[in-house]
């Protein structure tokens, strides 16, 4: 602020505008400052803020790309509601988030303890994070490879235990399932990396003063390391379940959202209703409901786990 | 033996057996990516026979061959391709100017618009970066209408144009990111600079992008592995051959594959195409990337 105010004072004034001084400071560095956001404002704009005022209008129409869109009221919204395609979608899209972070958060957790407490080297988190860091298309076509019923390295597996070959991506109880562990597979080292982070955090003292009151370290954990714990994992859960509920492209290249409506999940729907029947309205409001349930969802996490507040103060 | 080695020492027990699942989630973590290769340098005739081997069964370089598309059609149906002809040289160059041309041009807008909500002063400064944290709520499919409909009627479906230009101006996250971390620069340099009579441009191309040139390389390398994977958004504006991205046509790949038999070694060399680039620049740089993790926070 002191550097600010400096400035200000030693700016030499424009020979072409002479301007108050009082006026000059009250507006800061205004002019430069358009300067500098111009480009990331046209973007905002134009590629967020519109778009977003935009969908929400076409959400209210009837709109097939040819032609002009055609306002219809809340129609779209009413067939939605009636519509059981949708509430399929829903189901299969709460179905593949619930597993897919209930084992992602799990198996996580137990990893980022593991870095934490026995392996420290940035080798064994570089490894766990190599999965991150390929695209979604890849991961999904080696697993496709790798659970595919006649060849796949699992069903060979699986067969050699004397077991029955599963369909993974093939049979419609396995097929969310399936495509949620590959995901768990692909952002488990990350969301790990995360939650290390939060631990290393937590200073050390608190541990050494459990140790000295003899605490055992199941005791610890539930204890003192999960309520520490508590602003980080939320944060992690909020980020994560947002993403997972917007699941695409793992279900794009492999199912496309069979067998029959098993994979069909919300976003695979838009994407059908859009590009497939040209029916941009109707896509249009379902993405309009897919914005509001991720809202609230943010809104409830950071509520009822109460994600601002941390319990080290 | 077992009981002495208890009593003695009783943490090694408990170390040996986190050890044991670190080492197993290091295998499941890995063996995948072997398996990716050997498939790849593996003959698809072959593949049914020797299913469990960790070396190639039938080594053969052909399924990068006909990935590249160096083989003729008769020969590439001979090893179990589909025979279409697919380019991923045109691929991965798409790949590599979608993703340089966003990454270059976002970074530097970001790092702008971050100056100008860390060291500038102006009404209604913290209300504008308040609107441009709130736009990361905003779920990418919903923005992804409009804006298709936007590149469309702009005549710009199945160009670079329309290809980078949502990409192009800024990311919130890259924002936020580089505001952090201008904040908690000293400020005695650009004092001293200012106090010269610099201006505020000099001051950040000379001073303050140099001294943030490793959060600055940390935030390019982490966006453009985000837009070497992006899949949504080339999938729909970019399906055309002379403008597709690798996710999208190893999409299409995956597709051609005939019925009945896919075509796996080239399906996987083609993966091995697609994410060596991530993965040199995950060996090269990944240190520095797995260290920033945590104190950038979350992307």
């Amino acid at each position: 602020m002191t550097t600010l105010a400096k400035h200000t004072r030693s700016a030499p004034v424009q020979p072409g505008a002479p301007k108050p001084r009082g006026g000059f400071r009250k507006l800061g560095d205004l002019k430069i400052a358009l300067l500098f956001i111009l480009p990331a404002m046209i973007g905002l704009v134009a590629f967020c803020l519109v778009p977003t005022i935009r969908g929400v209008y076409l959400s209210f129409t009837e709109y097939s790309i040819l032609g002009e869109p055609e306002w219809i009221g809340i129609a779209n919204y009413t067939a939605i509601f009636k519509d059981e395609l949708f509430w399929n979608a829903m189901a299969v899209t709460l179905q593949y988030v619930a597993i897919n972070i209930g084992l992602q958060t799990a198996i996580a957790l137990g990893l980022a303890l593991l870095m934490h407490r026995v392996a420290k080297s940035t080798f064994v988190r570089g490894a766990l994070l190599l999965p991150f860091f390929v695209a979604n298309v890849i991961v999904a076509l080696l697993w496709f490879w790798m659970l595919d019923y006649q060849l796949g390295i699992v069903n060979e597996i699986i067969s050699w235990l004397g077991l029955p070959r599963v369909a993974f991506f093939g049979s419609e109880q396995w097929a969310i399932p399936t495509i949620a562990f590959v995901n768990v597979w692909k952002h488990m080292g990350y969301t790990a990396l995360l939650i290390f982070a939060g631990l290393q955090a937590i200073p050390h003292h608190v541990y050494e003063v459990a140790s000295l009151d003899g605490a055992s370290p199941t005791r610890t954990f539930w204890s003192i390391t999960m309520p520490l714990l508590r602003p980080v994992l939320t944060l992690v859960l909020v980020v994560t379940v947002i993403g997972s509920f917007q699941v695409f492209d793992t279900v794009a290249v492999t199912t496309g959202g069979g067998p029959v409506n098993a994979t069909r999940v919300i976003q695979m729907y838009i994407y059908q209703k859009a590009f497939g029947e040209s029916d941009f309205g109707y896509a249009s409001a379902l993405s309009v409901i897919l914005f509001v349930i991720l809202a609230l969802v943010a809104f409830i996490q950071m509520k009822f786990l109460k994600g601002n507040e941390s319990d080290l103060d | 033996m077992t009981t002495q080695t208890l009593t003695r020492r009783p943490i090694n027990w408990r170390r040996a057996s986190a050890w044991a699942l670190v080492i197993l989630a290091l295998v499941v973590t890995i063996l995948p990516f072997l398996w990716m290769l050997r498939t790849a340098l593996s003959t698809n005739g072959s593949l049914a026979s020797n299913s469990a081997n960790l070396l190639p069964a039938d080594f053969s370089w052909g399924a990068f061959k006909r990935v590249f598309g160096m083989q003729s059609t008769e020969e590439a149906i001979a090893e179990g391709g589909s025979g279409a002809a697919i380019d991923f040289w045109l691929y991965l160059r798409n790949s590599i100017i979608f993703s340089t041309v966003t990454t270059a041009a976002q970074v530097f807008f970001s790092a702008l618009a971050a100056y100008a909500f860390a060291r500038l002063r102006w009404p209604g400064r913290d209300k504008v970066f308040s609107l441009f944290l709130a736009t990361m709520m905003i779920p990418g499919i919903f923005t992804a209408l409009p804006n298709f409909l936007l590149i469309k009627n702009l005549g710009l479906l199945n160009t670079f144009a329309g290809l980078v230009l949502p990409f192009l101006f800024m990311s919130a996250f890259a924002i936020f990111f580089l505001r952090q971390f201008f904040l908690s620069m000293s400020r005695e340099v650009e004092e001293a600079a200012m106090l010269d009579g610099a201006k505020h441009l000099r001051i950040f191309f000379q001073i303050v992008l140099p001294n943030a040139a490793a959060p600055l390389a940390t935030l390019a390398l982490l966006t453009f592995v985000g837009q070497w994977n992006e899949y949504f958004w080339p999938l729909l504006v970019g399906s055309e051959e002379n403008v597709r991205v690798l996710t999208v046509g190893l999409g299409v790949f995956k597709s051609q594959s005939p019925q009945g038999a896919p075509d796996w070694s080239g399906l996987m060399a083609a993966t091995i195409v697609a994410a060596l680039p991530v993965l040199i620049l995950f060996i090269a740089f990944g240190k520095k990337v797995v260290n920033s993790i945590g104190y950038s926070g979350i992307k």
